[in-house]
């Protein structure tokens, strides 16, 4: 009851946050209310246990990612907030269509996973943390997230994680050669 | 009732008073040492050699006037030094001030060095959003630098602290000490390079001298703070020394055993184990602090592109180097 509680607050927070985030005047109130959406978001994760992702999500996106927005954002943004006027290029339909898909792709990922016992289930299962490996008998007060989620990417998940990691190194290296025109 | 909310509710209380009264001394010190190093006699005035000027100096920030600028944003304005101050002192929350559950700390959390580097990492919105809601030139410009100054280190002090982590294989504070007693070795002789990668990105990200070009008097008239008067500008100097206090408590956990007594492998000198072990923690946190004031007294501040470039060109190599070299020896040994 109080877990559910806690969810349903902490959802309407988020949502109302991120509703704060494109409807906010000054685009660095923008950018704070998304400092506040985001370590809510932590907050979410320490009431699912996980509470190495809730860090790495304070660290990366609240005092990393964001960190950044401000400062070009603080550059741009010394005047008033810009009239309000209408984009010729802006695709409105196509927009509105890709966040209906978006928007279809969620919701069948969580039917399907709520149907087929989806994630939780394939973690408790040999693929992730069960009897067979070495973080069995995490429990208590101090669990032992950190130590399963690492076991978990680097075994089942190694290959994604290679992927993303190649990933961002491919977009570095694009974003230094864009920025520097001679290398 | 008592054990989950009344005690802890008591040791939040004895450890922010602590913090509080400890950051209003460290002032006191931090005029006296420089005073010292200057050959001058420093705050003589209030009490004897000055020693109550500790309690002067807050009393004067409290009584002074609080202006807040006509064309400031004035929400972002008074949210800044609570969001400088207040990571400062959460972090408090995982230090281990010794090995006893019930007296020496409030949390054993399994990530404590990791919530240390994120919590300390929200603290750089004070800074950042202090000069931007001045509405101002030079606290624009100081805010403009921390962001970049602040987010270069924070790379470097993070790289460096997973090489300690991958000797210790545990993120919690008190795990890192117990590692330390296991091995007989202060981890100071182990990682070197990351002691002194670590203490000199913990001076950046503390704006200390050398690296205090955020509030570089000379160019900027004060940085970031120019605007601020009274209380809420105090509440940015609490912030920074409160961040020294952090800086050296993660510097003495990670690389001088914490609580630990030194030289437990020598019977002559056996009475320094004597001592209660917060009473260690704390004078080797003292001993830290007064490294950073003896720095600040010795070195000139450094020019912006040379902090950027020691920052981008020596630190992050290096500590990448560290960190390769320390998964090599890992798994070799």
């Amino acid at each position: 009851m109080a877990e559910a509680l806690v969810f349903w607050t902490l959802a309407v927070l988020i949502l109302g946050l991120g509703i704060l985030v494109i409807s906010a005047r000054s685009a660095v109130h923008s950018v704070l209310f998304l400092v506040l959406n985001f370590l809510l978001v932590a907050v979410l994760y320490v009431t699912l246990n996980a509470e190495f992702v809730a860090v790495i999500q304070v660290l990366v996106y609240a005092g990393g990612i964001v960190v950044l927005y401000l400062f070009v954002v603080m550059l741009v943004s010394l005047k008033k907030a810009p009239e309000r006027y209408a984009d010729p290029r802006r695709l409105p339909w196509t927009g509105t269509l890709l966040a209906g898909a978006v928007l279809a792709e969620v919701i069948t990922i969580a039917v399907y996973s709520s149907v087929s016992g989806g994630g939780s289930a394939a973690a408790a299962d040999g693929r992730g943390f069960g009897a067979g490996t070495p973080f069995a008998d995490c429990g208590g007060a101090v669990s032992c997230n950190t130590e399963q989620l690492g076991w978990v990417l680097y075994t089942s998940y190694l290959i994604p994680f290679e992927v993303a990691s190649m990933l961002l190194l491919v977009a570095m290296i694009g974003a230094i050669v864009l920025a520097k025109r001679h290398l | 009732m008592l054990e989950t909310i009344l005690l802890p509710l008591a040791k939040i209380a004895v450890l922010l008073n602590a913090v509080l009264v400890a950051v209003t001394f460290l002032v006191l010190m931090e005029r006296k040492v420089i005073a010292w190093a200057q050959s001058r006699l420093g705050p003589m005035r209030v009490g004897p050699y000055g020693i109550l000027q500790a309690i002067a100096d807050p009393i004067k920030l409290i009584l002074k006037e609080d202006i807040t600028p006509a064309r400031a944003d004035k929400y972002v304005f008074t949210l800044a030094p609570i969001l400088s101050l207040a990571p400062a002192l959460v972090v408090f929350a995982v230090v281990p001030f010794g090995p006893n559950p019930l007296w020496h700390y409030l949390a054993d959390v399994n990530i404590g060095l990791l919530f240390i580097i994120a919590v300390t990492s929200i603290g750089v919105y004070g800074i950042i959003l202090g000069g931007w809601a001045s509405n101002s030139k030079y606290p624009l410009l100081a805010s403009l630098r921390a962001s970049a100054q602040l987010i270069s280190y924070e790379i470097a002090v993070t790289m460096t602290l997973v090489s300690v982590i991958l000797t210790t294989g545990t993120l919690s504070l008190v795990g890192i000490v117990e590692a330390q007693r296991e091995s007989g070795l202060w981890f100071a002789f182990v990682q070197p390079v990351a002691l002194v990668l670590v203490f000199i990105g913990g001076l950046a990200e503390t704006n200390r001298a050398p690296f205090d070009l955020p509030e570089a008097e000379t160019e900027l008239t004060g940085g970031f703070h120019t605007e601020y008067s009274g209380m809420r500008f105090s509440l940015f100097f609490l912030a920074e020394y409160a961040n020294m206090i952090v800086i050296s408590a993660v510097v003495v956990i990670m690389f001088f055993g914490g609580w630990l007594a030194p030289f437990p492998n020598v019977p002559a000198l056996s009475f320094l184990g004597l001592l209660p072990p917060w009473i260690w923690f704390i004078g080797k946190i003292f001993l830290f602090l007064y490294v950073f004031i003896w720095i600040r007294a010795t070195l000139p501040r450094y020019r912006y592109d040379q902090l950027m470039a020691l920052g981008w060109k020596v630190l992050i190599p290096i500590s990448i180097g560290n960190l390769v070299v320390t998964g090599v020896l890992k798994v070799a040994l």
